[in-house]
């Protein structure tokens, strides 16, 4: 008995391994065929695309392009609180207000992206009732959505590469009569920067891979480049689940395939990325003494 | 060096007090949160109090002003347990095989088991989604006739999306506990699957609950898989084989179609119960987290 099971116990890593090996090949059989640029540019030529002087109807560029746009808006809307939330939970936060920032972001990492997509449409609903009577969602709208839903990611990655740094290197500094405000800005930002920029390329993950949000917030079919803030726009996750629904031709089908390819590409090389940066900071980090408090 | 002895906040001088800008980023996180749950409170209040179209019966037909959404909230309980069932005894498997694996040969797939898992953790949903609409749709559709879009396939796949989450909430539970055991269980003679199995396991209660809670709230919450995977039959649905639609389904089905009106209430309805859920999820887990000294010193 206590030989065959741990024998049987190797069929569940197994099965795993080739569920998800039959998705890919799946995906791989289907979508790979497509890659070329004409999966992106469609019948437009590339340069010409690029610089927005023809529009792509038959491509995913526009779906790119609004998928970058929305990401970017989204670090920018969510860098700044992100980050300084995380650095005041590492360095100032007394025990109460660390406590309150901690179930904030707990809740907020639960809570279903839905429902946060609910929340800018709650918020359209109530500002045209009330003083903008024309308020649509729009790109803004998504990104900002996206920006509390990467949030608690960009909060604890931040605290955390803070709290790996060593505790003698803030009183080595203290003692040789550095600010706090210098110690934290000069010394253990620059420290701790590629613990952070691997928070911020996860986020960047988060933010460009969420459908249910952008849906509930402005992304639609066929919007061109996104033209503005206040414009509804195209993006690479809406694009995979419009095409599931209302693909008309086979054609159609196979780029809904090679949209799905690159966006598991897309994600899963930036996960990668922020993966190897993080264990190579904080092993790096361990080397010393290690502060051993959690975020 | 024992960490005690250490100043981590030496004086609460001015000089050692945060910026004006640090606060407000704080403040504005946290306001973000609480904005976010105000919101949604304030939106679905005249749901609970209108006359006549209540969204607390069972039926959803909105020519005939019935704006139920308890038929969802069945469909999402459903779904989420479904999805637990198959999935937590699996990944309790895969982590006791994790952890237990002694053959020599097979240590290097311990460590590419261990990131294929996290990689697991970040497919986008719409992906998968798509990928399942064509392959396991028609198999189901073979196998169980009608459409093949029903409650089993999406319980599935939400199955193997909660999958990775749970393996690694249980591994870091088990694992310190194990490792602690080890050299002596070993040294009486007793394998690394029979320590797990008779010391380690009948202990971690506690690791267990956590990670099916935390699957079970990832479950109720996800939106792509059961709307493009489950059929979203406003009904609800007899067997697991037949098409039934959840709360999030739902809400992304009123959104997308804005039938307007009545309609709406039912969408904050469906919000505020999710959001309900995911916050209580939330607070069961902070309190089966033992170890997290969640911002005391």
């Amino acid at each position: 008995m206590n030989k065959l099971v741990p024998l049987l116990l190797r069929l569940a890593p197994l099965l795993l391994i080739l569920v998800c090996a039959a998705l890919l090949a799946f995906l791989l059989q289907r979508g790979l065929g497509t890659f070329s640029p004409a999966l992106l540019f469609g019948n437009v030529p590339p340069l010409k695309a690029l610089l927005g002087q023809e529009p792509v109807w038959d491509g995913l560029w526009p779906a790119c392009a609004g998928t970058l746009c929305l990401v970017l808006l989204t670090q920018a809307l969510s860098l700044i609180p992100g980050l300084g939330c995380g650095i005041y939970l590492a360095e100032y936060a007394s025990p109460n207000k660390a406590s309150i920032i901690n179930l904030s972001m707990d809740i907020l990492a639960g809570t279903p992206s839905i429902v946060m997509g609910l929340f800018g449409f709650t918020l359209i609903v109530f500002l045209r009732k009330t003083f903008l009577p024309d308020a649509n969602t729009s790109l803004l709208l998504s990104a900002a959505c996206l920006s509390l839903l990467v949030l608690p990611v960009i909060v604890s990655t931040s605290c955390e590469a803070l709290r790996a740094l060593p505790q003698e290197l803030r009183i080595t500094a203290a003692a040789l009569g550095m600010k706090k405000a210098a110690i934290v800005y000069k010394l253990l930002l620059p420290q701790a920067s590629r613990g952070i920029a691997a928070g911020l390329i996860l986020a960047l993950a988060r933010a460009g891979e969420d459908t249910a949000v952008i849906m509930l917030t402005g992304a639609v079919a066929n919007a061109g480049l996104p033209a503005g803030l206040f414009d509804k726009f195209e993006a690479l996750p809406f694009a995979i689940y419009y095409t599931c629904g209302e693909y008309q031709n086979a054609e159609e089908l196979a780029r809904g395939f090679g949209a799905a390819l690159l966006l598991l590409l897309l994600s899963v090389l930036l996960v990668l990325t922020a993966h190897f940066l993080q264990r190579r900071y904080l092993r790096h980090r361990q080397g010393y003494h290690a502060t051993g408090r959690s975020c | 060096m024992p960490k005690s002895d250490l100043p981590t906040q030496p004086s609460h001088d001015k000089d050692s007090e945060a910026g004006f800008w640090l606060k407000l980023a704080s403040l504005l996180a946290v306001l973000g949160v609480v904005a976010l749950c105000a919101m949604i409170v304030v939106a679905a209040i005249p749901a609970f109090f209108s006359q006549g179209q209540t969204p607390f019966e069972w039926s959803w037909q909105p020519y005939q002003g019935h704006f139920g959404v308890l038929p969802m909230c069945a469909a999402t309980l459903l779904l989420a347990l479904l999805a637990l069932a198959l999935g937590f005894p699996w990944a309790l498997a895969i982590v006791i095989w994790h952890l237990t694996e002694e053959a020599p040969a097979l240590s290097w797939a311990k460590k590419a088991f261990a990131l294929f898992i996290r990689l697991l953790t970040t497919v986008p949903t719409v992906v998968l989604s798509f990928a399942a609409v064509f392959l396991l749709t028609p198999l189901l559709r073979l196998a169980f006739g009608g459409t093949g879009f029903c409650l089993l396939g999406a319980s599935l796949m939400v199955s193997l999306l909660i999958l990775p989450t749970m393996v690694l909430v249980l591994e870091s539970g088990l694992a310190a506990r194990l490792d602690a055991l080890c050299p002596h269980g070993l040294a009486l003679g007793l394998s690394r699957y029979q320590l797990l199995r008779q010391c380690v396991l009948p202990q971690s209660r506690r690791t267990l609950i956590q990670a099916a809670v935390l699957g079970f709230g990832r479950a109720l919450g996800d939106t792509l898989l059961p709307l493009m995977l489950a059929g979203n039959a406003p009904k609800l649905p007899s067997s697991f084989t037949e098409s039934a639609r959840t709360l999030s389904a739902h809400m992304a089905l009123v959104t997308a179609n804005e039938v307007g009106g009545a309609a709406y209430n039912s969408l904050f309805a469906a919000g505020l119960l999710l959001l309900g859920t995911s916050i209580g999820v939330t607070l069961i887990l902070r309190k089966l987290a033992p170890n997290r000294a969640r911002g005391k010193k």
